[in-house]
């Protein structure tokens, strides 16, 4: 056990797996980095260099630099997934799924089923997404909403390094395609992270805080949000459940209710835009599976329905923030 | 020619086959006997055949939305087609799959594609894991005229020329994309296309089955030995709209009787052998009265099938809720 960033433990986590199964190969633009230059090799490591030192283990014939060409990526990863290949394709900004989301939507993701499940498409895609670094519209959404809505792939959105590696172990081992998305301002934060392999299974959310007078959903980058609220309120008397959800798809839906029902006032903190997300998506599950635990309303913090703005004081106000958080508690603590 | 006498009778048997099979699915879907969308190969044969004769089992293909010559030139079963193509519980993909998704991938057919533009991606990730695997398979990506001008096509021909990969992209052009012309909708040459991303580029007379074949063995033995992808561009025309129900206005009655009549290549086939006293009529006649008989067996067989049942419905994916 040591400190980790939140990019180490994944690079550690990609180490770990390739050096497991030579069937592991990293696909993607940049990924090494510096590929056809007479300068550095691994010049980059990926964008924001997760996948940094990789290039020196396993050389170009497994770190495979691509073109900026995410279709064919995209295409290729599932391919290769459904030939014996265990590709994990990075898809840099999440929001280039516009450029390829036919490879995921109508490809990978119907395989095994459309196939009469015949097909097995051992497939993990990693891409960055939210807000935070100014990044504005084109980088910095979230989409898993989208993902979510499509069966046969599975969306897990790590809130901590030592989630980031065990479950990114997993979604590699996994037969499914997995879209694996890292939060891009939680690369540089740390926590400890066994220094041996270890996956954490698919669909159990983690309850982060136990308390009796309100419950906080989140997921990703919201959890350590909602953290701190907790912590914020327990000083002030109140003791607040944080469940992280973990994986979106799928989804555990029995710590949902039972998170609710054990303080019957629920807020849902979500990132992605506010229509047909996670947060409209669980306050429908527990309206429709635990109505009668409700003790207020449900509330939801999403951003409002704009594209992401680039100003750093309009994104502030557009992200979901402690003081947002703590705000909507109040009104049904 | 270097193809000896079983393969003669190995190709005109596959092409039969599928003359019959896809002309029967042509007659039960008029008849309503059977759902959704069909799209027929027939007249196209010689491309499927030519090019898949030169592929073994492990060697695999991804196909288009105008698939089922694909599936039987790759080895897949007829009867298992058409159940699937009725929706029956046996079909080779369960009845989950239907005309534009079959896929066995046993027979290293990686699916037909209800996406145009789809499967030529696809093709990139065998050709990768063949590559890793140090095999010296190959893959093969169908696509049509229509999804030439598709951007997952010029992707696609780019990655594979990048990576060296051992993939041969075939464009079956039969004139139109839907009711839209080849002449209308393409700009410049489907050629100069492949040529342009690097690839060794061939057009091909797709009513000859000798052609395609003698060139597709000459990319794909190419391909095996990591000299790297190719283009064919197989000019063909097809017989039947593009999916059955189109009334074909779009073509002149001229231009339909000229398909059926000269650039059949069944018939053409039939008239190169026996002229060049390689096969006997006789024999050409028996192997087509045989495909028949199969395609009818499979017809009976597939009406009598069973439809799968709610529990088949949750299956095969990941559920929990």
């Amino acid at each position: 056990m040591s400190l980790k960033t939140y990019r180490e433990a994944i690079n550690e986590a990609l180490l770990q797996e390739m050096q497991k199964d030579e069937n592991v190969v990293i696909i993607g633009e940049d990924v090494a980095g510096g590929a056809g230059t007479n300068g550095e090799q691994d010049a980059w490591g990926g964008v924001l260099g997760v996948t940094k030192g990789l290039l020196k283990h396993f050389g170009r014939e497994r770190i495979i630099d691509t073109p900026i060409t995410e279709t064919a990526i995209m295409g290729m990863a599932s391919g290769a997934a459904l030939t014996g290949l265990r590709p994990v394709a990075e898809l840099m900004f999440v929001d280039f799924m516009g450029v390829c989301f036919d490879q995921i939507l109508n490809q990978t993701a119907k395989f095994r089923y459309m196939f009469g499940g015949k097909a097995v498409t051992p497939l993990t895609i990693r891409t960055m997404y939210g807000g935070g670094l100014r990044a504005a519209s084109q980088h910095s959404q979230c989409l898993y909403p989208m993902f979510t809505h499509v069966p046969g792939i599975k969306v897990v959105l790590p809130s901590n390094p030592y989630d980031a590696k065990g479950l990114l172990i997993q979604s590699i081992r996994d037969n499914d395609p997995v879209i694996f998305m890292e939060h891009k301002n939680l690369y540089d934060t740390s926590g400890e992270v066994p220094d041996e392999s270890y996956s954490i299974p698919f669909g159990e959310a983690n309850f982060t805080r136990e308390g009796k007078d309100i419950t906080f959903i989140a997921m990703g980058q919201t959890v350590e949000i909602c953290n701190k609220v907790a912590d914020t309120l327990k000083k002030e008397g109140n003791s607040a459940t944080v469940l992280d959800l973990r994986t979106l798809s799928p989804l555990d839906e029995d710590s949902i209710l039972e998170a609710a029902e054990e303080t019957g006032k629920i807020v849902i903190v979500d990132e992605s835009y506010p229509r047909c997300n996670i947060a409209t998506d669980i306050s429908a599950l527990i309206c429709q599976k635990s109505f009668d635990s409700l003790k207020a309303g449900i509330k939801m913090v999403s951003p409002p329905h704009t594209p992401v703005p680039f100003s750093p004081p309009l994104e502030d106000l557009y992200l979901p923030s402690e003081e947002k958080v703590m705000s909507t508690a109040k009104e049904i603590l | 020619m270097q193809i000896n006498r079983e393969e003669l009778l190995k190709a005109y048997e596959g092409m039969c086959l599928i003359r019959e099979f896809d002309d029967a699915v042509h007659y039960e879907f008029a008849a309503d006997a059977m759902p959704g969308f069909v799209h027929l190969y027939v007249g196209e044969e010689a491309s499927a055949m030519g090019i898949c004769m030169n592929l073994n089992e492990k060697d695999t293909i991804a196909s288009t939305h105008r698939g089922h010559g694909h599936c039987i030139a790759k080895g897949c079963d007829v009867t298992d087609m058409m159940k699937e193509l009725y929706g029956k519980k046996d079909g080779i993909c369960g009845g989950k799959g239907g005309s534009m998704h079959i896929a066995d991938l046993s027979k290293g057919m990686l699916g037909a594609n209800g996406i145009v533009g789809g499967g030529p991606p696809i093709i990139l990730g065998a050709a990768l894991t063949y590559k890793t695997k140090k095999t010296d398979n190959v893959s093969v990506g169908f696509f049509g005229d229509g999804a030439s001008n598709q951007g997952s096509i010029s992707e696609s021909m780019n990655m594979a020329s990048v990576l060296k990969l051992p993939a041969i992209f075939v464009c079956e052009d039969n004139g139109y994309a839907e009711s839209t012309a080849r002449e209308y909708a393409v700009g410049g040459r489907i050629l100069d296309r492949g040529k342009a991303f690097g690839l060794d580029s061939h057009e091909v007379d797709g009513d000859n089955f000798f052609e395609v074949y003698e060139t597709a063995k000459h990319v794909i033995e190419n391909a095996r030995n990591g000299k790297g992808p190719a283009l064919l561009h197989v000019k063909t025309s097809k017989v039947y709209g593009h999916f059955e129900g189109d009334a074909i206005s779009y073509r002149t009655k001229e231009e339909n009787e000229r398909i059926k009549n000269e650039e059949d290549p069944l018939k053409i086939f039939k008239m190169k052998v026996t002229e060049a006293g390689l096969l006997e009529l006789d024999q050409l006649e028996k192997i087509q009265a045989e495909a028949k008989a199969k395609i009818k067996t499979a017809i009976d067989e597939s009406k009598k099938a069973e439809f799968p049942t709610s529990k088949d419905l949750l299956t095969d994916v990941y559920i929990k809720y």
